[in-house]
């Protein structure tokens, strides 16, 4: 699927604009709730402190509000119809659902499966392999990968700059009309920072507002005894980078974060992803060779691929029963936080014309 | 008559390196100075495309790009004080492509007596790690960096070294030696190689650089293309014809931390 913004010369998009106010109106006022005026950073209870240097960067109203419209926007592709949004899609926390690895410009495939874009603001590295160290940074990979994107950055930011509309936007959150590379990455870091997945059935359980099944309850427990040391809670990750045994491809096999350290000891270890929102976002693993949860199950039932990096835990007769699958599949279905899927805050600016 | 030439050479050389002028007293004084970077190949000026050159493998290539950065320079005087340009305007890209980039002009040197300088070839890690919007000119991923900046490992090339050769094993014939890699350690995660590398030069003949505030020197630096593949590891474009993210690229970084010298000054 391929999502394309068009936004051309700045009068399409208010024109646009006043057509998608003066349609949805009603629809609006009945059943939609109002979408928040201010945006800031709200760090969720519970949650630890986190990662990205918002002095740095604050988060602010404008500065996401640009961030938005970049995300959205297929400008930012060599041929106008890839945006982030292409691959990285709300209903399924932000990422490309139905892919085993992610398609690109021209129908290219990538290597790897789109993780979820959420709570980013405590991540310390970025990608399967952890190759980039700042959120800010990470726009550029998409943007001048071949079978992503496909463009220059240097030229994303000439059309940018050509554009009186994005003049206007950058002048509102910036200050002054500039468009440069530091500002555009900084917007669309703030856009990111602001998808925080923190209200799920599992968050309102532990407030007590929420009660699970005994299925889900068994769940949470096999999971804290046997999944919880690398997919930690309240984020679900503990940032590390392991070695789950999912067998290396006999053709091109990934190493995972080895390429980027050229350590030995990281051969085939990928970042533990994050668990939240995991019933949205299959497929599953660095390459979206598992289907479905109930592969994933499958394979933590002792099906682990040995070698020399191969986690310890999953060393001596790691295996799941057939209730404890059951079960934690219910218990991961908890970690989906619909709140998140549905904010409005996070939807397609107006002008946004989904394609598939 | 070439001897002629040769004696008027000598002759002028003598009293250009002659130094009458007045020690520097004043603390606050300033001049200029101006880096000169050179691109050869061996004993010969660099001529991309065209000029075919001899490794010492003995394989025969043409250089289509030769890129590198420098950063970090220290100038110290005969008496040991050290002067360091400052941080943010302290990284400079030379690319035998773009003439101007050979050019580089310090304002503001305190005025004095050099006899050596110092600097970092490559992008520290303190720097590398910064906030983008320290990074600008040559540095800016978008613009002065674009063909320098590897986004999927966050991080600087420091050196790019490419063309063809009849001996490469690419199927396009093609070499290409990138070499990047700043020492990671990062939100104290793991380290990476780090490719930086420290070089000290001296001004060769008991040369000087002169800075006063009415008077400019001019360091022109020699860079050796052809050092990135031959030193302590002579790189073969058969056995290794694409070097980048790569435990190799630790060899030629090696190599090329004997790539540059100062050819000589010129005070103004
Ligand atoms: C063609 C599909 C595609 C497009 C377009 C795309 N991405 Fe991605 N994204 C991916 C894939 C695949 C990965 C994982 C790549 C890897 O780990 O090597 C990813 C990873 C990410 C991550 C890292 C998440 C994490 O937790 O490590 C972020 C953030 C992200 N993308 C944001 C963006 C932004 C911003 C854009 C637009 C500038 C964008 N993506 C465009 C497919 C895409
Ligand atoms: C030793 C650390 C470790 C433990 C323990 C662990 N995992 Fe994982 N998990 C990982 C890593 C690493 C990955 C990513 C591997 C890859 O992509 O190749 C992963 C991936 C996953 C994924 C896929 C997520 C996605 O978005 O693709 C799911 C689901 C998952 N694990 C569930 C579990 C469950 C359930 C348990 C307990 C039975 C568990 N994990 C135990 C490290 C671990």
């Amino acid at each position: 699927m391929r999502h394309r913004y068009w936004w051309g010369q700045g009068i399409l998009l208010p024109v646009l604009t006043i057509l998608f106010i003066s349609c949805n109106k009603t629809e609006q006022q009945e059943t939609m709730p109002p979408v928040p005026e201010n945006i800031a950073f709200v760090k969720p209870a519970g949650f630890p402190e986190p990662a990205y240097r918002f002095t740095d960067n604050p988060v602010t109203t404008d500065g996401f509000a640009l961030g938005k419209v970049l995300f959205y926007d297929g400008a930012l592709s060599r041929d106008g119809t890839i945006s982030c949004a292409s691959c990285h899609i709300q209903a399924n926390a932000f990422t490309h659902h139905g892919h085993d690895v992610s398609h690109g410009i021209d129908d290219r495939l990538g290597v790897r499966n789109s993780p979820s874009i959420q709570n980013l603001a405590w991540s310390t590295t970025f990608f399967w392999d952890g190759g980039v160290h700042d959120l800010d940074l990470q726009p550029i990979v998409p943007i001048e990968n071949p079978v992503e994107m496909d463009e220059k950055l240097g030229n994303v930011i000439k059309r940018l700059q050509a554009n009186t509309r994005y003049q206007q936007l950058f002048q509102k959150a910036f200050g002054s009309p500039d468009i440069n590379s530091a500002r555009m990455l900084k917007a669309l870091s703030q856009f990111m920072l602001m998808l925080v997945s923190a209200n799920s059935r599992y968050d309102r359980y532990l407030q007590g507002r929420e009660t699970f099944t005994d299925s889900e309850k068994n769940g949470l427990a096999v999971f804290q005894q046997k999944c919880a040391s690398c997919h930690q809670p309240p984020l679900f990750t503990d940032n590390s980078f392991r070695n789950n045994g999912v067998a290396p491809r006999m053709y091109g096999a990934d190493s995972g974060r080895y390429v980027i350290t050229l350590a030995g000891e990281d051969m085939y270890r990928f970042k533990v992803p994050s668990l939240r929102n995991v019933a949205l976002t299959a497929p599953y693993m660095h390459d979206g060779r598992f289907g479905s949860l109930e592969s994933v199950m499958n394979h933590y039932d002792n099906n682990f691929f040995d070698s020399p990096t191969l986690d310890p835990v999953f060393r001596n007769g790691f295996a799941l029963t057939e209730t404890d699958k059951r079960d934690l599949t219910a218990f991961l279905r908890t970690l989906s936080d619909k709140e998140f899927i549905t904010d409005r805050r996070f939807e397609p600016p107006p002008g946004f014309i989904p394609r598939d | 008559m070439k001897n002629y030439i040769l004696l008027i050479a000598a002759v002028l050389l003598a009293s250009c390196s002659k130094d009458t002028t007045a020690p520097a007293t004043d603390p606050s004084e300033t001049g200029t100075m101006t880096l000169e970077f050179d691109n050869r190949a061996g004993s010969d000026d660099l001529i991309l495309g065209v000029q075919v050159y001899t490794n010492a493998q003995g394989e025969k290539l043409t250089i289509t790009k030769f890129a590198y950065y420098v950063s970090n320079f220290r100038f110290i005087t005969a008496n040991g004080n050290v002067y360091t340009v400052p941080q943010d305007s302290s990284y400079f890209l030379i690319s035998e492509a773009d003439k101007a980039s050979a050019f580089h002009t310090l304002k503001n040197v305190p005025a004095g007596d050099y006899v050596q300088v110092k600097f970092m070839i490559g992008v520290d890690s303190t720097r590398s790690l910064m906030d983008i919007s320290k990074r600008t000119g040559a540095l800016d991923p978008a613009t002065g960096a674009s063909d320098m900046y590897w986004g999927w490992n966050s991080g600087y090339i420091f050196a790019k070294l490419e063309g063809s050769s009849p001996s490469s094993t690419d199927r396009q014939k093609l070499f290409r030696y990138h070499v990047g890699l700043f020492g990671g350690g990062f939100n104290n995660g793991v380290k990476t190689l780090n490719n930086t590398r420290e070089v000290t030069l001296t001004i060769p003949n008991n040369g000087k650089a002169i800075i006063r505030k009415d008077r400019r020197a001019q360091v022109h630096f020699f860079a050796d293309a052809l050092k990135m593949l031959n030193g302590t590891t002579n790189i073969s474009v058969a056995a290794n014809p694409n070097v980048m993210v790569d435990a190799l690229s630790a060899k030629i970084a090696d190599n090329y931390t004997q790539m540059f010298i100062i050819d000589h000054v010129h005070n103004e």
